[in-house]
């Protein structure tokens, strides 16, 4: 299955970031650049081991909100999809406040979601914001892409409304949802750590955008680093694990989850 | 108490058609039928089919696509509607289905036999296979007796007759995706006959493939018609194919639809290959592309 191309494929980009790890790492050395300017890779990972109890409650607390806001936005996405589907006027009234809430930068309005919510509340809430616009429009799109003719078929055999949902709607959907929700959750974490930076807060429940935004003030710069990587770790996962949910869900039948062989 | 209730569909052509607001907006499974169409219980054993009346279709961009058309199927018959593109044969193929709604005249479809659930009247197939992708074969063709909630005992026999009259048995497991043209086409078909209906309404079947496979098809589907005592309507733009099939083949003029002539194939049955290669073949075709022929009149490129 492993085709010499496939290898080459995986080992360029690793071999293009250990030569710029290599050479960053030469050029804190060869310079004598001071941490609080440019720390090292090393020293970047040795802080990573050093603070681990810190970073890791914080990545825990950034995770849990992310995943608050995208079950949230994906929930809200898919629901009113289903609304808008079910009501032309539905729809007619509420998609320009979707367009709305989307086109405002969030980082805008985390401030005032800041004074009417809790911290914890609106963290969750910005989260949401940012996320729920791609599921709700993928999702309206999948649902009126359903077959014409199928649609016919549905209605000969007297199909109920949730039938015509449950068992045609939805599946033809899945593949647009399933899309919509792979942006969701990167865009979460983004709504996540966005309202994070904008409410500062210290103590337990600080998550990393906080420590990254902390370690700034202190000039703490490695830790700045190490935050930041564990972040964009954790955007990678996350895009990671809804792709495979994705695969897994359409391989037996969708195009996007086939091999080229057939 | 009383006559069986109607059919869940024609039940549902009794409700009021209030929807014209969102007429042009709204989605296909939106459509409703307009309350023209009749259930006629089988009192008359010789009484038609499908018996259609002044039936035509006009759109509102004011364009009559169909008719009037007067048509009476006979029971157990064959018939082709033959026509150039956009002659509205297929309009009347799904306003007898009851997908599209004439805009004069009444359309009357008979059935026979008790009302039973996960039987239904008409079956449809359409140009393309039009399957579920996401479900195997078997959930394609168990899906009209899944909405008509028929009790699961029984309904896996039913499948699997239906599979294995279309020769499709060891494909129950198949993702439609997994299939070569003609095989869908042939779910397509499992899937109409599985409610055991009574017509079977087909809108170019077979127009997408390749020849071989079409011929295979056009013989598989006589010997079921044969077999099964169904009442076909058979839309096609193919001479050669209406004449092989049908009984009957009745020639539509171009738009507006209407009938422009009508043809008994009158030949020896059953069919086979012999007769497509025999000189009474050729001469039905002959005269049923004459008569085609002033359909296609002031049609560029014709």
């Amino acid at each position: 299955m492993k085709s010499p191309q496939d290898l080459v494929r995986f080992l360029l980009p690793v071999a293009v970031f250990a030569a710029g790890l290599v050479l960053w790492e030469a050029i804190v050395r060869a310079y004598g650049i001071q941490p609080y300017v440019l720390p090292s890779p090393l020293l970047v990972l040795k802080t990573l081991v050093a603070d681990w109890p810190v970073l890791s409650q914080s990545l825990g607390v950034t995770l849990l909100t992310t995943l608050e806001g995208f079950v949230a936005a994906a929930i809200g996405g898919v629901v009113l999809a289903l609304l808008f589907n079910q009501s032309k006027w539905l729809e007619y009234s509420l998609f320009p406040y979707a367009v709305v809430l989307q086109v405002t930068p969030v980082i805008a309005i985390a401030p005032l979601l800041l004074i009417y919510l809790q911290q914890q509340t609106a963290v969750i809430v910005c989260a949401w914001i940012v996320a729920f616009f791609p599921v709700l429009s993928n999702t309206t799109l999948g649902l009126n892409s359903v077959d014409r003719n199928l649609a016919g078929l549905f209605q000969l055999y007297g199909a109920s409304k949730l039938q015509t949902l449950l068992f045609l709607k939805l599946p033809a959907a899945l593949p647009y949802i399933l899309g919509g929700l792979r942006i969701a959750g990167g865009l979460s974490l983004i709504g996540a750590v966005v309202a994070e930076i904008a409410a500062g807060s210290a103590g337990a429940g600080s998550g990393l955008a906080f420590r990254i935004a902390e370690s700034g003030y202190r000039l703490n710069i490695p830790r700045m680093f190490a935050a930041l990587l564990l972040l964009s770790l954790a955007g990678i996962v996350i895009y990671g694990v809804l792709a495979l949910v994705s695969h897994l869900l359409l391989r037996r039948w969708h195009e996007s989850a086939l091999g080229k062989e057939s | 108490m009383g006559p069986a209730p109607p059919h869940p569909r024609f039940q549902r052509d009794l409700s009021p058609v209030g929807r014209g607001v969102l007429r042009g907006t709204i989605a296909p499974t939106d459509i409703q039928p307009q309350m023209v169409e009749s259930i006629v219980p089988e009192t008359a054993a010789s009484g038609p089919a499908v018996r259609l009346r002044g039936v035509s279709k006009t759109y509102d961009s004011g364009v009559t696509a169909l008719g009037p058309l007067d048509l009476d199927v006979r029971r157990g018959e064959f018939v082709s509607l033959l026509g150039p593109s956009g002659c509205g044969k297929s309009t009347a193929l799904r306003i007898i289905a009851g997908l599209a709604s004439p805009s004069a005249g009444t359309v009357e479809v008979s059935h026979h036999g008790a009302e039973q659930r996960g039987r239904h009247p008409i079956g449809f197939v359409f140009q393309e296979p039009t399957l579920m992708p996401w479900a195997t074969v078997r959930d394609n063709v168990r899906l009209p007796l899944k909405l008509a909630r028929a009790p699961a005992t029984g309904a896996d026999t039913r499948i699997d007759a239906a599979l294995d009259q279309v020769g499709l048995a060891e494909f129950a497991g198949a993702y439609p995706r997994e299939l070569s043209g003609g095989m869908k086409m042939r779910v397509s078909l499992a899937r109409a006959l599985v409610t055991d209906p009574d017509i079977l309404l087909m809108d170019e079947p077979f127009a997408a493939l390749d020849e071989i496979t079409r011929f295979r098809l056009n013989n598989d589907l006589l010997a079921l018609w044969r077999s099964l005592h169904k009442t076909v309507i058979f839309v096609t733009h193919s001479v050669f194919e209406s004449v092989y099939l049908s009984e009957r083949v009745i020639v539509m003029t171009a738009r507006p639809g209407r009938i422009g002539a009508e043809f008994r194939i009158t030949s020896p049955e059953p069919r086979g290959e012999e007769f497509r290669t025999s000189a009474e073949y050729a001469a039905f075709c002959r005269e049923v592309s004459n008569a085609l022929a002033p359909s296609y009149a002031g049609q560029a490129g014709a």
